[in-house]
């Protein structure tokens, strides 16, 4: 096949042992441990999706929970008036985050707002659809908007309601669609567009790349993606508050998996997700199984990772562990 | 094929270009001379699109071309370097010519046949795979003309590529560009102030002083030129 030229054996093979891996993880893990597990696949889908836009692109996006936010509000809203499957309402999301990210895109590039601005841009967004929705009538403002939750006998795909275990396939299956489409991408002539634009803006155009449609192309794409998170995300959890879903410590949270895996590498996502989420996860439990109940401990926790990996592996986890492993770096 | 005509542009008051005119004859060699600040780097950016002339034309192969961006120049078929060098650091050698070639290939096959074969012809093959920021800088000049030449450019605008290199490495790099010219058509506008590479490539030369053009002419010609040597030259032939 085309999409696999190149790419080295031994990391074909541990891509295969890791999904083969998650594929039967259900099957033995409790409620607990496959709820843990959909968090970290959320989290590496999330991760990959922001990495288009930071590490591949260049452009900081410190606001991604308003794609999140956006996404889940549109299908949710949809299903609860008209009765819509997500699966509709998912165009309707994409739709709605695209042009959101299209927005956003238009005034920061048009207008030369670039780095911090930008970052501060996002923020800003993200923060007016947070305010703005705590007034928004139509989705419950800020007593928020509840899914219908019974009892299944049997899982619903179509309307995405039933059991944890359907939830994490379909996180799966998003994870390794995004993983295989960033892949793609990054081979491809848009993925050494955007990586021209992030090491030099100046050097790319002088080569003939038009920077403002390919800084758009990333904005909306990644945009769109994690608007998908967002439905799922509704469906799983079946509540949604604007002071929740849109507010800043969302955002920050979700690409500190990238910046710890190793941002702009294609594992690195994936790598961050399972580090962050199961180690913050696992200490949690290790320390209530030892009667310590200390608020705040998965928080302090995350500062301790971002220390040491900013200290010691300043390209994050990815980089050094795959030339460990013999693989390229870049995760290609 | 290039031609510039009457161009100025101000920074804040100061005149950086003052109704410059010239032209690049298709298949030409043609060196932009003149001490630092007489306005050479400044003519580049606005042939290349960096920004627009206050007043003046450009005309490329009988489109003007004053108004475009770097990318519509580049993609109209002139290529650049850069002065102070812009690799793609944290990409390899290859990856950074890739971006060039994706001008007018669209397949990665396709580009990255292209790029390899134009760093054989730089020198810079046995470096493909290093990150470019691995690069010394007479290598990192190279690369710079690797990329531009990826594009496919019928012009090719280099600023200052040989300053820094031993003499050995000019004279190489100078028989590259006689090569491309001689073999392949490629017209060629040089900013340089190593004269020997000029006198070597150049067919005509075009001095620049405080913005403004003060003597054109064969290389012969110019270095006779009595303004010529009094603001430039002068010390250095009078040894």
């Amino acid at each position: 096949m085309k999409i696999l030229e190149g790419v080295p054996r031994r990391g074909l093979a541990m891509l295969a042992a890791l999904l083969a891996l998650l594929l039967v993880f259900p099957f033995f893990a409790s409620g607990y441990l496959l709820a843990i597990g959909f968090l970290i696949l959320y989290f590496a889908y999330v991760g990959q999706a922001w990495n288009i836009m930071m590490g591949f692109a260049g452009q900081l996006s410190l606001g991604h929970s308003l794609y999140v936010g956006l996404g889940a509000y549109a299908a949710a809203a949809l299903y609860v008036h008209f009765g819509l499957s997500p699966w509709i309402g998912l165009l309707a999301s994409i739709g709605t985050c695209a042009l959101a990210g299209a927005v956003i895109g238009f005034l920061a590039f048009r207008f030369g707002v670039a780095g911090v601005y930008f970052a501060i841009l996002t923020i800003a967004f993200a923060e007016f659809a947070r305010i703005g929705f705590d007034h928004f009538a139509w989705v419950r403002g800020s007593s928020g908007l509840f899914l219908p939750v019974a009892n299944y006998t049997e899982n619903d795909l179509w309307n995405l309601r039933g059991s944890p275990r359907m939830f994490y396939y379909l996180m799966l299956g998003l994870t390794a669609g995004a993983f295989v489409l960033c892949h793609a991408l990054l081979r491809s002539r848009m993925g050494y567009y955007w990586l021209a634009i992030r090491e030099s803006p100046e050097a790319a155009q002088a080569l003939g790349v038009n920077i403002f449609r390919y800084k758009m192309y990333a904005v909306v794409l990644s945009a769109a993606m994690t608007s998908l998170a967002g439905v799922v995300f509704a469906f799983y959890y079946n509540n949604l508050f604007p002071e929740q879903i849109f507010h800043i410590s969302r955002s920050i949270e979700l690409i500190l998996g990238p910046i710890i895996g190793g941002i702009g590498t294609l594992v690195g996502p994936l790598v961050g997700a399972l580090l962050l989420t199961g180690l913050a996860e696992g200490m949690g439990e290790l320390l209530l199984a030892l009667g310590v109940d200390v608020p705040g401990v998965k928080q302090v926790f995350y500062g301790i990772c971002l220390l040491v990996v900013v200290i010691f592996l300043p390209h994050g986890v990815w980089p050094p562990l795959a030339r460990k492993l013999k693989l390229d770096a870049s995760g290609k | 094929m290039l031609q510039v005509n009457s161009i100025s542009k101000s920074f804040r008051g100061l005149r950086a270009v003052q109704a410059a005119s010239f032209a690049v004859p298709e298949g030409g060699i043609v060196g932009l001379i003149g001490p630092n600040g007489a306005g050479k780097t400044t003519i580049f950016n606005m042939i290349a699109g960096v920004f627009a002339p206050d007043a003046g034309k450009i005309t490329f192969v009988d489109r003007e071309i004053q108004r475009l961006r770097p990318d519509q120049v580049c993609a109209a078929g002139i290529g650049r370097t850069f002065q102070i060098v812009k690799p793609f650091a944290g990409l390899s050698v290859l990856d950074n010519v890739m971006v060039g070639a994706f001008l007018k290939e669209r397949s990665s096959a396709g580009a990255r046949r292209i790029a390899a074969a134009i760093l054989e012809k730089l020198g810079l093959g046995a470096k493909r795979d290093q990150p470019a920021s691995s690069l010394t800088l007479p290598e990192r000049k190279r690369l710079e003309v690797a990329r531009a030449l990826a594009t496919r450019p019928k012009l090719l605008l280099l600023d200052e590529v040989m300053a820094g290199l031993r003499p050995t490495e000019c004279d190489q790099i100078v028989a590259v560009f006689r090569e491309l010219n001689r073999a392949e058509g490629l017209t060629i506008l040089l900013i340089e102030h190593v004269m020997r590479a000029v006198m070597a490539l150049a067919g005509r030369i075009v001095v620049l002083h405080h913005g403004e053009v003060i003597a054109r002419g064969t290389p012969d010609e110019v270095v006779r030129d009595k303004a010529v040597l009094e603001c430039y030259l002068g010390e250095e032939t009078e040894v």
